[in-house]
């Protein structure tokens, strides 16, 4: 529980609707369907839970190797493995409506079709608050090539979603665009009600002993602390182009990087690669960011979000 | 399954570069089941972010032990850690060995930290066994003397003879099942290098008997969440499907594994 001393700080936060008690909230890919972690964490301390992908019939993935550890990060290529629709609400949604947590499903789909359906099914799912839309994904060839990258295309998925969903609508963006602005743009112009920020890189690892690329799929994305410095300047200059609330993501350890996403324009942060090294990192940046708040003197969270002097 | 922060009590060589790792870990230790392992993240390791698994080789009284190989960055950083430090642990994590049937005769098979991974198994089973045991050298043979101490008979190879007979385990395995007689029905329990798995799955095959095999995946979350781990499953349609090591397994029933990687 709280103590009366820090009850002061609001760290509450209105993302496109979804009301968070924290900004923190644990990113798609790294926390499962929820289950996984119940025995290690209490999810009501979490902003919100967005699961792992989910497509309309589902899919198996890549092949072994998926992921593999580099420098101050992780290349994975999971392949976006998932039961698909029907399977996510049956066998996860009971589970996790039983917490006081909102939900975000992470959608993806080969077609357009794909995409609007996928968001015509959720959005009679109970216990659902939001879909976060993967144009971005490094791992299958519809994801980032055509959607994410391609102006005409990403227009046309997001707005083909928007019509099929009430629900809380969150574009996940491609990390390599030159023109981030004009996308994060694009996607408010579509009815986007906050953005998501950054998926993975795409990268590639080779052992060279064998001369053989270090995952099954050759290439995948790269997530962690190497990839930070790159989101914090994506979500800066996406936070400049938009008035949309943004989610920061992309190597968050600690407080402190948390709080830089945060300085630079996002509202609320998602922890990703984190959780495997620690799977209570989320609450601790919450732990952290509080404290940073009172040494600041401050008392809303709001306080801090794009305050970063240029 | 719980996070632990664990206190180091020992940690000594044991031998060919093999080291034992004794941690006072009073909320995982009562609930391991034998094959189980944690998930330990390895202190000073700078811009590695990954935990490792170990199997666990003793629990009891409050305590958990590993046995591991410096064989990397993470194993090679592990080396100096010092009684009294604290370690990460999320454990116990894995389904584990089950009991072995009624009416047949245990039989492990371990090649390197295998024969940590099987010595719970070794102690709780209702009837001993044999143990094969095989390595590339006599120093890569484990804890011989402690399966003994349990009533196991130990039968070793290794590759280049220094220990037991000279060849691989398969050949003291193959040995016995041919002197065996056919009244003696075997289970086997393996853990070991991958190789060795299929081929104590290839002669459970031949026999028609059961055999638990504990496969070695890479891991990242080691609980379920990121799909790195996983292993190809047969399915009743004829089909397959992916099962996760650190999750459904790391213990299999070897007619359900498709060894095709
Ligand atoms: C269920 C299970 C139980 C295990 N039990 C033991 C044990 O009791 N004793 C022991 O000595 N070893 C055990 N291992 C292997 C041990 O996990 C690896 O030796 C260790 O992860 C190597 O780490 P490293 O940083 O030294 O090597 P590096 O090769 O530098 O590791 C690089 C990366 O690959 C991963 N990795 C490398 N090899 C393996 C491997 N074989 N399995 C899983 N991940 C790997 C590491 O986690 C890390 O992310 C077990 C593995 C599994 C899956
Ligand atoms: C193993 C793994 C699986 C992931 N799966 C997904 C996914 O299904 N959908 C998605 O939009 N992002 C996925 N991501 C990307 C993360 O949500 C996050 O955007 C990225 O890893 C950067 O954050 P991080 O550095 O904190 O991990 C995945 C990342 C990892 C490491
Ligand atoms: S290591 Fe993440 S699912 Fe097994």
């Amino acid at each position: 529980m709280n103590n009366t001393m820090t009850n002061e700080i609001d760290l509450s936060v209105n993302i496109g609707g979804i009301r968070m008690k924290t900004p923190v909230m644990v990113a798609s890919g790294t926390f499962g369907y929820g289950p996984e972690y119940a025995d290690l964490i209490d999810f009501n301390q979490l902003g919100a839970i967005v699961v792992k992908g989910i497509c309309l019939e589902g899919t198996k993935g890549n092949p072994t190797p998926r992921t593999v550890e580099v420098t101050s990060g992780l290349i994975n290529a999971i392949g976006l493995q998932n039961p698909g629709v029907e399977g996510f609400v049956r066998n996860y949604m009971p589970f996790l409506r039983q917490f006081d947590v909102p939900v975000i499903v992470n959608i993806w789909g080969k077609t357009v079709e794909e995409y609007e359906e996928v968001a015509a099914r959720f959005d009679q799912v109970e216990g659902v608050a939001g879909l976060e839309v993967n144009v971005s994904c490094p791992n299958i060839k519809e994801g980032r090539g055509l959607f994410g990258t391609n102006p005409d295309m990403f227009r046309r998925v997001l707005s083909a979603v928007r019509t099929r969903t009430r629900l809380t609508l969150i574009p996940k963006l491609a990390p390599d665009l030159s023109h981030i602005g004009s996308f994060a743009k694009a996607a408010e112009e579509c009815g986007a009600d906050a953005l998501s920020l950054i998926n993975s890189i795409p990268a590639m690892a080779i052992d060279v002993e064998t001369r053989r690329p270090k995952l099954g799929n050759v290439t995948g994305g790269l997530s962690g602390p190497a990839i930070r410095p790159i989101a914090v300047k994506l979500v800066w200059e996406a936070a400049k182009a938009v008035k949309i609330p943004m989610i920061g993501i992309g190597g968050i350890m600690n407080a402190n990087d948390a709080l830089e996403f945060m300085i630079a324009g996002a509202s609320a942060v998602a922890i990703g690669t984190a959780n495997f090294t620690d799977p209570g990192t989320a609450m601790k940046v919450t732990a952290g960011i509080r404290s940073y708040m009172e040494r600041h003197s401050l008392t809303h969270i709001k306080q801090v979000v794009g305050t970063v002097k240029t | 399954m719980q996070l632990e922060e664990a206190r180091i009590v020992q940690h000594t060589e044991v031998q060919g570069g093999y080291r034992l790792l004794v941690m006072d870990a009073p909320g995982i230790a009562p609930q391991v089941k034998p094959g189980q392992f944690v998930h330990l993240k390895v202190p000073h390791l700078g811009e590695a972010l990954l935990r490792r698994p170990f199997s666990i080789f003793k629990a009891g009284e409050g305590r958990l032990s590993i046995l591991y190989k410096s064989i990397g960055q993470g194993t090679n950083t592990m080396k100096y850690l010092q009684p009294g430090e604290s370690l990460d642990l999320i454990g116990p994590l894995g389904n584990g060995f089950p009991i072995p049937a009624e009416d047949t005769l245990p039989a492990l098979v371990a090649g390197g930290y295998g024969m940590a991974a099987l010595y719970l198994a070794a102690r709780t089973a209702p009837v001993r066994g044999l143990a094969f045991f095989g390595g590339r050298k006599s120093d890569d043979i484990l804890c011989v003397d402690e399966f003994e101490a349990l009533g196991w008979e130990v039968r070793i190879a290794t590759d280049d003879g220094t220990r037991g007979k000279k060849g691989l385990v398969t050949a003291v395995l193959d040995e016995w099942i041919g002197q065996k007689g056919p009244a003696v029905v075997p289970e086997f329990f393996a853990c070991g290098p991958n190789p060795m798995l299929k081929a104590v799955a290839d002669r459970a095959a031949a026999g028609g008997w059961k055999a638990w095999v504990s496969v070695d995946r890479n891991m990242c979350c080691g609980v379920g969440a990121c799909l790195t781990c996983v292993q190809k499953i047969r399915t009743p349609d004829g089909g397959w499907t992916w099962h996760r090591v650190c999750r459904e397994g790391p213990v299999f029933e070897s007619r359900e594994v498709v060894w095709d990687e």
